[in-house]
This record gives structure tokens, sequence and C-alpha cells, in this order.
């Protein structure tokens, strides 16, 4: 039985401990639910693909935090390639890939390789050392203690059920709102205005 | 311009990390930017990738620079524009124009030279475009003027 999304992030919310997370697309229309700390950061506006690669910029400047990335499968398709710089890159890095199969905020149209494509395998292949996969929410939730102990990069592929009907969510607070907040929490001088 | 040459450049504007896609001009400076430790070299693969990896270096505290070619520059479109415009980040770019002497001497087939300005003008990225054989004095002052404004920017350099 596949995973709800909200049973999949709630798990996220239990472990994520003072680790900054960025929820993209369709997990921003659950993840302030969960949660509303000054460490979360809802990327959107987005470029779409683009969370992991942002993930690790911020992981590699706040070595001493931890990043969690939810992604989806569509955008992890968008930039396969920066498994390969993550695992190039050592940081801690959790990357968990919510693979529902669809562009889900584009009315559900399915993605290449939906149901096929075996990422695990793809995120070993990159180089990736600790790569997970689970297909229903009690073993996730029972595994999370692990996956969740030591250093990244750590890779998760948990297979989500697809939902119907979702329109673009939106962030809880706009685009520089959040990043003040998140570099006030880090310590980082103001953002310049640009 | 020499790899120390570019390194004491990058250390004195404060720079922390380069990401990093060589072309055949650029590529000279790898080895010396693969030893130097500081600034940090990020080998991305591909241009989109390095934009935004420097958003969450930004975001983070970080002052990195994005070393890419002019067809990267093309293929990076929406990230330059997420990370200028919607995330409004201070993003700095290194951008090789392939070909540019030639295409100056209408002896170029090569289309990239012909579309980098109009592409950075599209997205509204102010830029300067250093003369051919530039010094390391005017590509530091190209630099320099990008980092002091705070905004973003990009500098051209002629191939
Ligand atoms: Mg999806």
């Amino acid at each position: 039985m596949p995973i709800s999304l909200s049973d999949a992030l709630a798990v996220v919310a239990d472990h994520r401990g003072d680790r900054i997370v960025i929820p993209t697309m369709g997990a921003i229309s659950v993840w302030p639910q969960l949660s509303d700390a000054p460490s979360d950061f809802c990327y959107m506006p987005s470029s779409m693909g683009q969370g992991t690669a942002l993930a690790l910029g911020l992981a590699l400047a706040q070595p001493q935090r931890g990043v969690i990335v939810l992604t989806g499968d569509g955008s992890l398709l968008m930039n396969l390639g920066s498994l390969v710089t993550i695992a190039q890159h050592p940081a801690d890095l959790w990357v968990i890939l919510l693979d529902n199969g669809q562009y889900e905020i584009t009315g559900g149209q399915p993605v290449p390789g939906g149901g096929r494509t075996d990422y695990a395998l793809i995120a070993r292949g990159a180089g990736l050392p600790r790569v997970y996969h689970f297909e229903d929410a009690d073993t996730w939730r029972q595994s999370a203690g692990e996956v969740f102990r030591g250093t990244g990069p750590v890779f998760v592929w948990l297979r989500l059920c697809p939902r119907q009907g979702q329109q673009t969510p939106k962030p809880p607070r706009p685009m520089a709102e959040q990043i003040d907040r998140l570099r006030r929490e880090l310590g980082v001088e103001p953002r310049a205005k640009s | 311009m020499t790899g120390p040459e570019l390194l004491a450049g990058l250390r004195r504007l404060g720079f922390t990390h380069v990401v990093y896609l060589p072309d055949s001009e650029t590529g000279r400076w790898d080895q010396d930017l693969a030893a130097a430790g500081s600034p940090r070299l990020i080998r991305p693969t591909r241009e989109g990738e390095a934009i935004g990896i420097a958003a969450g270096l930004m975001l983070g505290g970080a002052k990195p620079l994005v070393v890419l070619q002019c067809t990267g520059l093309f293929e990076s479109g929406d990230a330059l524009r997420n990370v200028v415009h919607d995330l409004k980040l201070p993003l700095v770019l290194v951008v090789g124009v392939r070909g540019y002497l030639a295409f100056r001497q209408g002896q170029s087939q090569d289309t990239c030279p012909a579309f980098t300005e109009p592409i950075l003008q599209a997205w509204r990225l102010p830029y300067h475009l250093l003369q051919p054989a530039f010094t390391r004095e005017s590509w530091e002052q190209a630099l320099e003027s990008i980092v002091t404004s705070g905004k973003a920017g990009a500098v051209l350099l002629p191939e």
C-alpha cells in the first residue's frame, strides 16, 4: 500500500530535529500544516528541478545544520545529474523523493517511467552511500530513526499514492519574508536588495 | 590571467565557492581552482544546477561565483530567472563567450556569440563585456563593481 503524502511528511516532521527543511511543489500543500519553523524554506516560486541543487548549496554553506529536501519525481527527473553532484560533494543532506508517478499540480499527468524507474538504483549508481526505499507507511515510520541518524548524504525513495485535483500550492509567506526569516535563524546577514 | 592571479582576486573579493563548468578558455584555471581549497571548487553537472547550488550557498551566507560558457547560460535560463528575479539573490556569473572574436570580425558561423548579450538583456541581468586580451585589473574591476552593487550581474569573457 503506497504511502499518503501526509503520512510521509509527518514522519519527516517528527525526525527533522533542527535541520533545515526545503519542501518543493506538492509537498508545500502539506508541510506548513505540520511545521512553521524558521528553518523551513518552502521553495515556491521555484525553478522546477532545482530543489536538490539549492539544498546542496545550503548544506555546504551551513555544514553544522543539515538539510532535508522534499522533492517530487517529476522534479528529480529534471535534474538527475544533481545526485552525482551531491555524491561528489558530501554534506549532511537528506534527499526525500516523493514518488507519486505523476505531475501532480498540472493535473496528474504521468511522469516518464512512472512505476518502472528504480530510483534507488539510480541513487546508488550516482555514488550515494546511504539509500533507502519504502513502499508502506509503517515501515517508513519504523525505519525513520535509522534514516535520520548519522551523516549525509542520504537518499530516501518513498512510493506515494497519487492525488487528483491538486492546485499549485501557496507558500505560507512571500519569498522575501521566507528568506529573511531563514537567514535570521541561521545568523546570516540580511539579504542584499536586488 | 593565470590561475594564481585569478585566485588572488577571488579571495580579495571575498568569494567562498566557485561553481564551475569549464570551457576551453576558463578550463585553464581548473587545476589551480581544484588545488586552492579556498574558494572551494564545486563541480555541477549542468549550468541550471550550478545556479541552483549558488542560490543555496547564498541563502546560507556564502558568496559563490558561477563560471560557465554562453551555451550553458542558454541552458540555465529558468534557474537564472528564479534566482535573480524571484529570490532576488545577488548572483554573480562569469560567462565565456565562445567564438566572440571571430563573430566580431564577421568570420564566425557559431550562433552562440550572437545570442549571448540579447539573452542577458532579456533576463534583465546587467553585464560587463571585457575587451579581448583583458587584463587582470579590468577583470577584477568588472567583478568588483558587481559585488559592491549588491545585485546580480555577469562578466563576459570574449573568446
Ligand atoms: Mg510527482
